[in-house]
C-alpha cells in the first residue's frame, strides 16, 4: 500500500511549524500506523534527515504515550482505539493522511508531533490520590465494596491519561480526565473520605493549568480510547 | 568492592525477615530530610519505593525516560498479582506460595528472599486496596480470585485484564502525593546514562534531558535502580519500545555483578508475528489459559484449513495430552517449549515468517458453550477486543492464534538480601534485579515482586545503609563527577560521528534480535551460542563503524536515544550467550538441547549448577564468573513435574 503523509514538523516550542509532505510505499496492510511512521523515519535516516519525533511506548494501547491527530481525529477515526492500535488495513490505498500533534494551550508542542502533557501530572499531584501511607492499610477484606461500585470505579480508573479528550474539545477542557479520577475514588469507600477536598483541589489545578470548562460537546467521550463515560463529569460537578 | 556475600539471615525461615528488620539500623524522623536518594525508573518498583521513602521524609530525586511516570511498562501487565491470602480456603499458605515460586523457578533462587516475598504478598493487597485499586470483586463485596499458570490454588487478584495498570496508577498516585509535598523531585523525559562512583560507593548519576539533549550530573547518598528488564535485547518482545538495559549495563560496567543473564522468559501466549517490519509483539494474558484450550492440527495437511472446519478428532490438545495434571495451566517455560515443538514438527498454523508457520490455536468455543458469551465477555472482554484490534479476527468466532515471545527477564543485577548490588550504595529492585524468580517466573508474580521490593523491603534496607555510613559532601566539580560527565559526552560523540555512517539503530537492533532469538531463545546449543557470540562481536564492530544518527545531539533526538540503547543491548547479548554456554544444564527457561530428558523436559544438574552465576565485567578479558551457591535448608529440590 502507498500513502501520502502531510506531517506537522516543528523544530521546538518557540518556532513556527508547518506541514511537510512525504510519501511511503510498499506498506504491508498488517503494518500498524506507528510502524508505518517507523518506516518513514528509516527513509529519513537513509536520506540523512532528522526523524519525525512522536511519542510512543507500549504499542498495545495502555501506556497512553501515543497521540497524533489523524485527519482531524485524535487517535484517528476508529472507535475506542489509541493510535498505536491502528492498522494500515483500515485505510484505503493512496489515502492522504494529515498528521498533527494534540492542539491545546495547556499542551504546548515540544517538537514535531510531541506535546508537553505534564499539566496532567500536576493535576494528579494536586489531589488525585488516596492518602494511605505505606504500611497503614487494614486487612483488604475488612471493608467490603459493592461489586457494581467496584466495576464502575474500574471503568473510570481505566483512563490512560493520553489527553485525546483535551485535544478534541473546542474548549480544550480536561474535564473528562479529571472527572474520571475523581469518580474512580468517589465510588470506593476508601476514596470517599477525601472526595470533597480532592475535587476542589483537582478542579482548581485544572483551571490554573489553563484548560477550559466543559460545555457538553461530548466529543471527549466519542474519541476516548478507553470509552470513559461523560457521566463522570456530572458526578464531578455535583461534588464541587 | 562490596563483598560478594548474600548476607542471608540464619535461623527459622519464617522469622528471618522479622529478625533482620530488628537488626537493621533506623534513622529518626527528624533526621531523614538530611539524606538524598536517587531512584531511577517509575514502574511498580520505582514509584512504590519513591512514594514510601518520600512519605518517610527522605529527599528523593526520581527519573524516567517517558513523558510521565505513569507510562512505565508495568502498566501493561494484564493478568494479576499473587498473594497467599487463602481467601478461597483451597489450601494456600505463605509456605505454598514460597514453594510454588521456588519450584516454578526450577530451584535456582535463594530460599530466604523467596520466602520473604511470599510473606509480603498479603501486605501488598492490603496496601493496594487502601489506595483505591479497583480489584475484581464478588457480588458479596469480597475480593475475587482466579488461578494462574503453574499452581493449583486460586491466589491471583486482578482488575479485569489491566491489573498492572491499576497497580501502577496506585503507586503513581502515591508518588504524586509526595511530589506535591516536595519530598520527591521528579524528572520526566530523562535517561540515566552513567553512574557516579566516589570512593567505591554509588553517589550519583549522569542523565540526559531527552528534550534539550542537555547532560547533567545529580549526586546523592545512594542510588536505586528500578529500571526493569531487558527482553528488548531480542528486538521483538512484549516490552514497551523504550524498555532498555542501559542503566543496569552502566552499573555492570562500573563493577556491579550481573546475575543469570541468560534466564529470559519466553511467554507462551502472545500474538504471532506476521511480517518483517513488525516493531513489537503483544501478550495475551496467561489468564486466558484458565478457560482457553490450546491445540494444533494433528495432520500438517490441515494447517492451512479454517480451524472451524477441522474436526474434533483431528485436533491435538497437546498440553492436555502431555501434562494431564496441569494441562493448559503448566508453567510458561513448559508451555512455550511444547508450542515450539509442535511448530518445529510442521504443525504450526498462521502466516509464514522466515518460512515457518509460527502459531497454535487458543480456543474458547467450549467455555463459550458452557458459560455463555456474556460471562466470557465479562472475564476477558478487553483482551478479546485487543486481539481483534491487532489481528482483525474475532476470537469469539475463530480461535486465537498464539506463539511464544520474549516477555520477562529473570536475570538482572546481582543483589544481596538487602537488595544491594556489589557496588556499595547501589540497590536494584523489581525486574532489574535477579533475585526471586530463579530460572523461570510464574504468572502473577512480577507485580508482586516489584511492589514487595518497593513498598516493603528496599525502604528498610536503604535506610539501614544510610544510617550505617558517613557521607562526605560532594560538589559538582568533584573529579569523579566530571569524568562521568566526560564519558557520557564522549560516547554520544562517538554515536553521532561514526567513521562510515550507514545504518540506522533499528537495522542493528533487528540483526541482534534475530541472532539472540535463534541461539539464546527457547532452545540453546553450545555450537549455536558460540557462533552467536562471533556474530555479535562482528555486529558490535560494524555498529561503531556504521551507526548513522541523523539530527542533532542537543535536541529531542529519538534516533540517538535508540542508538545508545542498541549499543548496550549488543554487549548484553554477548553476555547472555556467554552465560548460556557456561551453564551446561537445562533449568526452567534455560533449555540446553544437550541436556534435556528423553521426553524433552529440562534436566537440571544440581551437583554442578546449583548456583547463581554472577558475572563481573572485565575491560580487557572475558567476563569473570562468580558463583553464589544456593543452599536448600528447608525444601528439597525435586524434579519439576507438572504431569
Amino acid at each position: 500500500m502507498n500513502f501520502i503523509l502531510h506531517i506537522w514538523r516543528q523544530k521546538n516550542a518557540d518556532s513556527k511549524g508547518d506541514f511537510v509532505t512525504y510519501q511511503v510505499s510498499d506498506i504491508d496492510s498488517d503494518t500498524s500506523f506507528l510502524e508505518m511512521l517507523d518506516q518513514l523515519n528509516e527513509q529519513l535516516i537513509e536520506k540523512g534527515e532528522d526523524c519525525v519525533v512522536f511519542d510512543y511506548d507500549c504499542r498495545e494501547g495502555i501506556c497512553g504515550a501515543c497521540s497524533l491527530v489523524i485527519n482531524g481525529y485524535p487517535h484517528g477515526e476508529k472507535n475506542a482505539t489509541s493510535t498505536c492500535q491502528l492498522y494500515m488495513r483500515d485505510y484505503a490505498n493512496q489515502t492522504e493522511l494529515w498528521i498533527e500533534p494534540w492542539r491545546a494551550r495547556s499542551f504546548p508542542v515540544i517538537k514535531d508531533l510531541t506535546v508537553d502533557r505534564s499539566a496532567f501530572d500536576r493535576i494528579i499531584q494536586a489531589g488525585g490520590f488516596i492518602s494511605a501511607s505505606t504500611g497503614s492499610a487494614p486487612e483488604a477484606n475488612s471493608q467490603l465494596v459493592n461489586k457494581d461500585d467496584a466495576d464502575a470505579a474500574f471503568d473510570a480508573a481505566t483512563c490512560i491519561g493520553c489527553g485525546a479528550c483535551v485535544a478534541v474539545c473546542p474548549n480544550a477542557s480536561a474535564s473528562l480526565f479529571v472527572a474520571a479520577k475523581i469518580n474512580h475514588f468517589n465510588l470506593l469507600p476508601q476514596g470517599k473520605v477525601e472526595s470533597k477536598g480532592r475535587t476542589i483541589k483537582m478542579t482548581s489545578q485544572m483551571e490554573q493549568e489553563g484548560f477550559g470548562s466543559c460545555s457538553n460537546h461530548r466529543h471527549c467521550e466519542a474519541v476516548c480510547p478507553q470509552e470513559i463515560s461523560i457521566s463522570n463529569i456530572t458526578v464531578m460537578n455535583s461534588l464541587c | 568492592m562490596h563483598k560478594f556475600n548474600p548476607y542471608e539471615p540464619t535461623g527459622p525461615l519464617e522469622n528471618r525477615w522479622e529478625k533482620h528488620l530488628f537488626d537493621l539500623a533506623l534513622i529518626a524522623p527528624q533526621n531523614r530530610k538530611k539524606y538524598n536518594i536517587i531512584v531511577i525508573g517509575t514502574g511498580l518498583a520505582g514509584a512504590s519505593l519513591a512514594a514510601t521513602l518520600g512519605e518517610a521524609g527522605y529527599n528523593i530525586k526520581s527519573f524516567c525516560y517517558n513523558d510521565s511516570p505513569r507510562r512505565a511498562h508495568s502498566i501493561a501487565a494484564q493478568g494479576g498479582i499473587n498473594a497467599s491470602k487463602n481467601y478461597q480456603s483451597d489450601g494456600d499458605s505463605t509456605w505454598r506460595l514460597f514453594y510454588d515460586t521456588m519450584k516454578g523457578g526450577d530451584f535456582r533462587a535463594r530460599e530466604s528472599n523467596v520466602y520473604r516475598l511470599a510473606q509480603m504478598s498479603c501486605n501488598i493487597i492490603d496496601q493496594a486496596v487502601a489506595q483505591g485499586v479497583p480489584f475484581a470483586r464478588e457480588y458479596s463485596g469480597y475480593l475475587a480470585n482466579r488461578s494462574f499458570g503453574g499452581t493449583q490454588v486460586s491466589r491471583t487478584f486482578y482488575a479485569r485484564g489491566q491489573t498492572g495498570q491499576q497497580l501502577l496508577l496506585g503507586a503513581y498516585s502515591a508518588m504524586s502525593k509526595e511530589v506535591a509535598s516536595g519530598r520527591i523531585k521528579h524528572y520526566s523525559r530523562s535517561e540515566m546514562l552513567e553512574l557516579v562512583i566516589i570512593n567505591d560507593r554509588a553517589r550519583g548519576v549522569v542523565v540526559r534531558d531527552l528534550v534539550s539533549g542537555e547532560i547533567s550530573a545529580h549526586t546523592a547518598d545512594c542510588v536505586v535502580m528500578c529500571t526493569g528488564g531487558y527482553s528488548n535485547a531480542y528486538y521483538l518482545s512484549t516490552n514497551a519500545k523504550g524498555c532498555n538495559t542501559s542503566a543496569t549495563w552502566r552499573a555492570y560496567k562500573n563493577g556491579a555483578y550481573f546475575a543469570n543473564p541468560s534466564f529470559t522468559q519466553i511467554h507462551p501466549t502472545c500474538i504471532p508475528p506476521t511480517g518483517e517490519n513488525q516493531s513489537k509483539l503483544t501478550l495475551m494474558s496467561e489468564s486466558l489459559r484458565n478457560d482457553g484450550r490450546i491445540w494444533a492440527p494433528k495432520k500438517s495437511s490441515d494447517c492451512e484449513k479454517n480451524p472451524n472446519d477441522i474436526k474434533e478428532e483431528d485436533r491435538d490438545y497437546f498440553l492436555e495430552r502431555m501434562y494431564p495434571a496441569f494441562a493448559n495451566l503448566v508453567p510458561r517455560d513448559v508451555a512455550s517449549r511444547a508450542l515450539k515443538g509442535i511448530c518445529d514438527e510442521g504443525r504450526g498454523i498462521g502466516a509464514k515468517v522466515h518460512n515457518q508457520r509460527l502459531g497454535v490455536y487458543l480456543d474458547f468455543s467450549s467455555v463459550i458453550e458452557k458459560i455463555g458469551i456474556e460471562k466470557v465477555k465479562e472475564k476477558y472482554g478487553n483482551l478479546f477486543d485487543m486481539y481483534e484490534r491487532i489481528t482483525g479476527e474475532n476470537p469469539y468466532q475463530v480461535p486465537m492464534k498464539i506463539y511464544p515471545a520474549p516477555h520477562y527477564t529473570m536475570g538482572g543485577l546481582w543483589v544481596d538480601y538487602n537488595l544491594m548490588t556489589t557496588i556499595k550504595g547501589l540497590f536494584a529492585t523489581g525486574e532489574a534485579n535477579f533475585s526471586d524468580h530463579g530460572a523461570n517466573r510464574l504468572g502473577a508474580s512480577a507485580l508482586m515482586q516489584g511492589l514487595a521490593d518497593g513498598y516493603f523491603i528496599a525502604p528498610k534496607t536503604v535506610a539501614n545503609y544510610l544510617a550505617r555510613n558517613q557521607f562526605e559532601e560532594i560538589d559538582d566539580n568533584h573529579p569523579d563527577v566530571i569524568s562521568a560527565l566526560d564519558s557520557v559526552r564522549a560516547r554520544i560523540d562517538k554515536l553521532m560521528n561514526a567513521p562510515k555512517p550507514k545504518y540506522s539503530p533499528d537495522y542493528f537492533h533487528q540483526k541482534l534480535g534475530r541472532v539472540l532469538w535463534e541461539a539464546c531463545g527457547m532452545a540453546r546449543k553450545k555450537e549455536d551460542l558460540e557462533s552467536a557470540i562471533a556474530e555479535i562481536r562482528k555486529l558490535k564492530s560494524e555498529f561503531w563503524q556504521n551507526i548513522k544518527v541523523t539530527g542533532l545531539e542537543k535536541d529531542f533526538n529519538q534516533t540517538l536515544e535508540k542508538a545508545g540503547r542498541v549499543a548496550d543491548f549488543i554487549e548484553l547479548g554477548h553476555l547472555m550467550c556467554h552465560d548460556a554456554i557456561e551453564r551446561e544444564e537445562s533449568c526452567g527457561a534455560h533449555a540446553r538441547l544437550e541436556y534435556l530428558s528423553g521426553n524433552g523436559e529440562a534436566k537440571r544438574d544440581d551437583e554442578s549448577y546449583s548456583h547463581v552465576s554472577a558475572w563481573e565485567y572485565s575491560e580487557e578479558n572475558e567476563p569473570i564468573l562468580h558463583k553464589e551457591h544456593l543452599h536448600f535448608e528447608f525444601i528439597k529440590p525435586s524434579v519439576r513435574d507438572y504431569k
